[in-house]
């Protein structure tokens, strides 16, 4: 009983300390009163003075909401053809005929008017690009999330356990690391993309089994969940050496000492003591690479391996477009910029993210 | 530093070991094979056979590694299954220098740009100058290679048809097996793709001197430098320069990640007959010897290009020796 009073205690403790974590020393930073307030609060307050950070952060919730209610938000569907209006440039009216009506979003809304005009033009099978767009924030953000989950949690594990093993474990779980390191990402992810796709091509077979269902699994995500496995797989190498290094500091701290004294078990130290120490920076690492994932799924799709068609992927719409680069430019430029602004509003709010929870940045920017 | 050099090299040897089983793993692994098809039709059964048996792929997978790895240890990468008039040495001397001249020059690009505009970002702080450089590298940064080549062939290539759009301008034989002639179709034709892989780049080096300028100017020995009366650019090029310069060290292992997945983009959309185009371009055709060879001789550039960078790191910090 008293163990285990002791350990409840040793977790406020550390909890304590987590919010200290990475946000130490703040009561050194110039002029900031930190009385009452948390040190989340003052990073928290930090960011929002930083202006640009702000707005990333709001155009990348809105993007996120765009996303989620794609149809409500884009007049056709991306995968409708209107072959005979192919290529046409932005803001072209419609010759509305009356069997198309029925197909806008939205008809019968005060904004049917723009039913009647392809915003940003469209491809060359005559589908709605505005439209095609807008669903394309489906695959990138989606991608982005899921990537960035998969190499935080692979890697704070592998980078904790490493951390926190012995010397001859630890030695041996950073070598494999070492050594995935030195391998080229771009070709091995794009042979493993090869590989999803050519075993998903070859059907899904009749008899219950893992890999059926993974197959049947992917196929109704449009090919997103092989895209999933082949940008995770590999990009938690980062993150596992920095999880490694935050662990190795954290280790010999009086904290985890007096954890070990009353008796708590590894796996207790690792996730009740050492983990939410490390997570901050982690968090903060991993925003920055945001980015890199959307940019690796572009360009995917703009080899061909991304998501299933017709589902829209900016990568797959700029290389859709760039064969009549000269002639239609704006098959190029639209997705181009969407995938532009949305990596930039990622930068803006990463960098904020960092200024913010890092004390040595204060004042900085 | 020589044994050091030479104990990290005889360390990477298992290491590319490693990575050659990989890959030929990998590879293998792939459904399908190189002789399925001829054009759209499939290849009758009986013609797959013979052919599989001329370039041994009827063999044991173990005893297939065992012969390519000989191979490559005197310097053959084996054959291309689609050609019998050239092999996958020949490729890889026509491909190899284009890729590597691509990624220099915008290393190079990068540098001459990012270090003096992320120096002068650091020593006017908090101006205008200084504004400007951050956004303008955040936007570098931001833009991706995908978008900002095809933006540069639009401007630069079409409305004000200044340079070409596509197409390498060196061509075999180069000098020493690498290097292009400098001549004038060469420059034209590079300077799109050079930018294009090297704006990313140089918006990371200006991110990160200046970020290492500003943490260095703070320090107590450019304090006592200037007290003592030294020249302000004294100050700022014996000592605080260097220092600066180890963050912007520590990011050129990722950086020469950057520039391999960079240059497969950029050779795809400059049409320039680089590896990275190879690679993509014989994926579907399954040319096992090629893409083993091709993925083994970037993961051998990224081992020789991390263990350079360790090399610059005791050079530029002389607290560090590796002994």
């Amino acid at each position: 009983m008293a163990t285990e009073r002791g350990l409840d205690l040793l977790d406020e403790v550390s909890k304590g300390d987590n919010e200290g974590g990475a946000l130490k020393d703040l009561t050194a930073g110039p002029a900031v009163s930190s009385k009452g307030r948390s040190p989340f609060q003052d990073a928290w307050r930090e960011f929002r003075r930083n202006r640009i950070a702000v707005i990333g952060m709001t155009f990348i919730m809105l993007v996120t909401l765009v996303a989620i209610f794609a149809p409500f938000v884009t007049p056709y569907s991306f995968a409708t053809q209107y072959t005979s209006y192919s290529r046409q440039k932005p803001l072209t009216p419609y010759i509305i005929t009356p069997e198309r009506l029925p197909d806008c979003h939205w008809g019968g809304t005060p904004l049917q008017p723009l039913c009647t005009f392809y915003i940003t033009g469209s491809d060359s099978l005559g589908r709605d690009l505005f439209s095609r767009t807008i669903y394309g924030t489906r695959v990138s953000m989606s991608v982005a999330i899921v990537a960035a989950t998969v190499s935080i949690v692979i890697g704070s594990v592998y980078g904790t356990v490493s951390g926190y093993a012995s010397n001859r474990v630890d030695n041996l779980m950073m070598r494999l690391v070492d050594f995935l390191y030195a391998i080229p990402l771009l070709p091995i992810i794009i042979l493993m993309q090869v590989y999803f796709q050519a075993i998903s091509r070859r059907g899904i077979g009749s008899e219950p089994s893992l890999m059926n269902s993974v197959l049947e699994l992917n196929k109704l995500s449009g090919g997103l969940l092989f895209l999933f496995i082949a940008i995770g797989a590999l990009n938690w190498i980062g993150m596992a050496r920095l999880a490694r290094g935050q662990v190795l500091s954290y280790k010999e701290k009086e904290f985890v000492e007096a954890a070990r004294a009353v008796g708590a078990s590894d796996t207790r130290i690792i996730f009740k003591h050492l983990m939410p120490n490390i997570v901050g920076p982690l968090l903060i690492s991993e925003s920055l690479a945001l980015p890199s994932y959307i940019f690796l799924e572009a360009v995917l799709s703009f080899i061909g391996l991304g998501v299933n068609p017709p589902i829209p992927s900016w990568g797959s719409m700029i290389n859709d477009g760039y064969q009549g680069l000269r002639s239609n430019p704006h098959l190029v430029l639209v997705p181009g910029i969407a995938l532009t602004v949305l990596t930039l509003a990622f930068n803006f709010m990463g960098d904020g993210l960092r200024d913010a929870f890092d004390p040595r940045m204060r004042g900085r920017h | 530093m020589t044994k050091y050099i030479l104990r990290r090299l005889l360390v990477s040897v298992p290491v590319v070991f490693a990575m050659i089983l990989a890959t030929f793993a990998m590879i293998q692994a792939l459904p399908g094979g190189p002789f399925d098809n001829v054009g759209e039709r499939a290849m009758p059964e009986q013609v797959r056979i013979l052919m599989e048996r001329r370039y041994g792929l009827d063999k044991p997978l173990y005893e297939q590694f065992f012969l390519y790895l000989g191979n490559l240890l005197q310097g053959d990468f084996g054959p291309l299954l689609r050609s019998t008039s050239q092999d996958v040495n020949d490729i890889v001397g026509q491909t190899f220098p284009v890729s590597i001249q691509l990624g220099i020059l915008s290393l190079i690009l990068g540098f001459v740009i990012g270090i003096p505009a992320g120096v002068l970002a650091a020593l006017k702080h908090n101006s205008l100058v200084d504004h400007t450089a951050t956004f303008v590298a955040v936007l570098g940064v931001s833009i991706p290679n995908l978008v900002l080549g095809p933006l540069l062939i639009l401007i630069f290539g079409v409305y004000l048809d200044w340079f070409p759009i596509a197409f390498w301008g060196a061509n075999p034989p180069f000098i020493l097996g690498f290097l292009p002639r400098p001549t004038v179709e060469f420059w034209t034709h590079a300077v799109l793709p050079t930018v294009t892989l090297g704006t990313g780049l140089s918006a990371v080096i200006a991110r990160l001197t200046r970020a290492g300028l500003l943490d260095v100017l703070n320090e107590d020995y450019i304090r006592t430098a200037r007290a003592k009366g030294l020249k302000e650019a004294l100050v700022i090029n014996r000592h605080a320069l260097r220092n600066s310069l180890i963050p912007v060290v520590t990011i050129l292992g990722p950086l020469l990640a950057a520039v391999v997945t960079g240059s497969l983009i950029t050779e795809l959309i400059f049409a320039l007959n680089g590896m990275g185009r190879q690679f993509v371009g014989s994926v579907q055709s399954r040319e096992y010897f090629l893409l083993t060879s091709l993925t083994l001789i970037y993961g051998v550039l990224l081992i020789l290009g991390n263990l350079l960078v360790d090399v610059m790191y005791a050079w530029l910090d002389p607290r560090i020796r590796y002994d």
